[in-house]
């Protein structure tokens, strides 16, 4: 029995790099300080090798490159999509592979944080890391997100409650204050809640900067939020020595999308004028920040992008993976560490169980158990080492505390490419 | 649209929940997964109006889809609002147009909550 220290929990963006794992027998027996989605991750998880499977049939390793290297280079639009639960090596992999085929390549981004990158190619990117925000920010905005259940361990590590060395009083020293639809789990343990009208951001943000700009607005509410408490709010905001609004999918997956998040870069941008604001992205997957940065070194674009004329062209609503699928187009599918099958919706994934999809993925997911070959791989940050990006894009080092019985992602990536080649 | 006093219009928004996280940890052809995201929540109000208990099923129809889900109530919930936890319920309500941007009507799609 041995105990792995300071093991990085790759569930969500948080990244929380202070899990202790004991393991035993190459089982993880015990896990100490993850959250509950962290324990999910790391308890159970069993790294036993598993043979690929071919329509539902198990088969040999050579046999599921030679039949999805087949598939892939007999497409002609193919589609590759996921990304954001491997490591960035084996993103770094399959943008080669995308470049190879002349497929269209878009990671889950597209469906969290996608309007967030449009805005920040508009407005640019007011960023800061976790820990300036945990030694320096006394004001805390959490807009459209519910960290207490995405992100269990933000508020403890990295945002309302630690204590930093410019908020020595941690949790007393710093106001927290939830702008959501309805009062979630993180509404409840804030300063200040308020309840925004569904669909209203746009109108709200535009309103809390005119007042932060010193205009009067001619209105009693704006969103459901009386104009007099949106007038505190501004006025706290610039009263705050370091402010920072993390926003979610409440701003992004709802009308208005990349014009909402606009709506949020504008204001800190203006809030700058008077203090210093910083704004970011809840990312959900454990990797998803690594995929965006990764396209953006090898395609020059976060997501999105096809390679069909041999060179990369960047098209949110035409290259994107839903549009892709509801359009028709795309005749073959390539999932990495993704469940497409469970969180698109009905008519892209009907879409899919008419083409032939590939899956590499370390569970049988519900896009696994239907693909046409499935590729059982090694967890990153589980069995297999990697790296990864932080939601606020600060990159770590992954380790494998387990030892690797299956093949990487990387690996099985790096056999596809070399299968096509060979076709 | 059926009769107003059978039937509620509400805006729909979709959303992870702790319980979709653990089922999702338990494989996602688990029963107890299908129960964590085979659910919906409406606030009191409705649940009232439409004369449902807690655990009844109740039929949800968007402009994209239907189903037939059981309903829980949800105090902090505007009386016009619904939610329910992402997976594949949610999916066959939701809308696949992206206008453009590569997401869907996650959230924000006018929803008919209507008893069987």
């Amino acid at each position: 029995m041995n105990v792995e220290r300071n093991v990085v929990c790759t569930f969500c963006g948080c990244l929380c790099d202070d899990i202790n794992l004991t393991i035993e027998d190459n089982r993880i027996v015990k896990v100490e300080k993850a959250c509950g989605n962290g324990r999910g991750l790391f308890e159970g998880y069993d790294p036993v090798p598993k043979r690929p499977k071919i329509m539902g049939t198990e088969a040999s390793y050579q046999e599921a490159v030679n039949e999805a290297s087949r598939i892939l280079k007999s497409a002609r639009y193919p589609l590759i999509y996921g990304l954001s639960s491997t490591s960035s090596e084996a993103q770094r992999m399959t943008v080669q592979l995308a470049e190879l085929i002349g497929a269209s390549i878009d990671s889950t981004s597209s469906v969290c944080h996608g309007p967030t990158g449009l805005a920040m190619q508009a407005v640019g990117e007011p960023t800061c890391t976790l820990g300036e925000i945990k030694n320096r920010a006394d004001l805390l905005i959490f807009w459209g997100c519910n960290p207490l259940v995405t992100h269990s361990r933000h508020f403890a590590r990295y945002s309302a409650m630690p204590k930093g060395r410019f908020v020595p009083e941690g949790r007393r020293d710093r106001k927290v204050i939830v702008v959501d639809v309805r009062r979630s789990e993180t509404a409840k343990s804030a300063d200040m809640f308020l309840q925004i009208k569904q669909g209203c951001d746009f109108e709200v943000l535009l309103a809390l900067k005119a007042l932060v700009m010193g205009r009067s607005l001619d209105a009693v509410e704006v969103g459901g939020i009386p104009v007099k408490l949106l007038q505190q709010l501004a006025g706290e905001m610039k009263a705050c020595r370091y402010g920072v609004i993390f926003f979610g999918m409440g701003l992004t997956m709802t009308k208005g999308r990349d014009l909402n998040v606009r709506g949020v870069l504008s204001l800190v941008r203006e809030l700058n004028d008077h203090t210093r604001f910083s704004a970011l992205p809840m990312r959900g997957h454990g990797n998803v920040t690594g995929a965006d940065q990764v396209m953006s070194w090898l395609c020059g674009y976060p997501f999105a992008v096809n390679y069909s004329r041999g060179y990369p062209r960047y098209g949110p609503g035409e290259f994107t993976a839903v549009d892709l699928l509801c359009s028709g187009e795309a005749d073959c599918m390539l999932v990495i560490a993704s469940d497409p099958a469970a969180h698109f919706p009905a008519p892209a994934v009907r879409h899919m169980e008419t083409i032939p999809v590939i899956a590499i993925d370390p569970m049988e997911s519900l896009t696994a158990a239907k693909a046409s070959v499935y590729f059982p791989t090694a967890m990153y940050g589980v069995d297999c080492e990697g790296t990864a990006y932080r939601m606020d894009g600060v990159a770590l080092r992954l380790k494998a505390p387990l030892k690797r019985q299956r093949p990487s992602d990387e690996e099985v990536l790096q056999a596809l490419i070399e299968g096509v080649k060979s076709c | 649209m059926s009769d107003e006093s059978f039937s509620v219009i509400c805006t729909l928004i979709t959303g992870r929940t702790l319980e979709q996280a653990k089922g999702m940890h338990g494989g996602k052809t688990e029963e107890e997964y299908k129960q964590a995201v085979d659910k919906a929540f409406l606030s009191p109000e409705v649940l009232d109006k439409l004369s449902l208990k807690e655990g009844d099923e109740a039929i949800f129809k968007t402009s994209y889809g239907q189903v037939r889900v059981r309903v829980y109530a949800d105090a902090g919930l505007p009386s016009d609002v619904v939610f329910v936890p992402m997976g594949p319920t949610a999916n066959a309500l939701v809308g696949s147009d992206t206008d453009g941007s590569g997401m869907p009507s996650f959230k924000g799609l006018q929803v008919e909550v209507s008893k069987p």
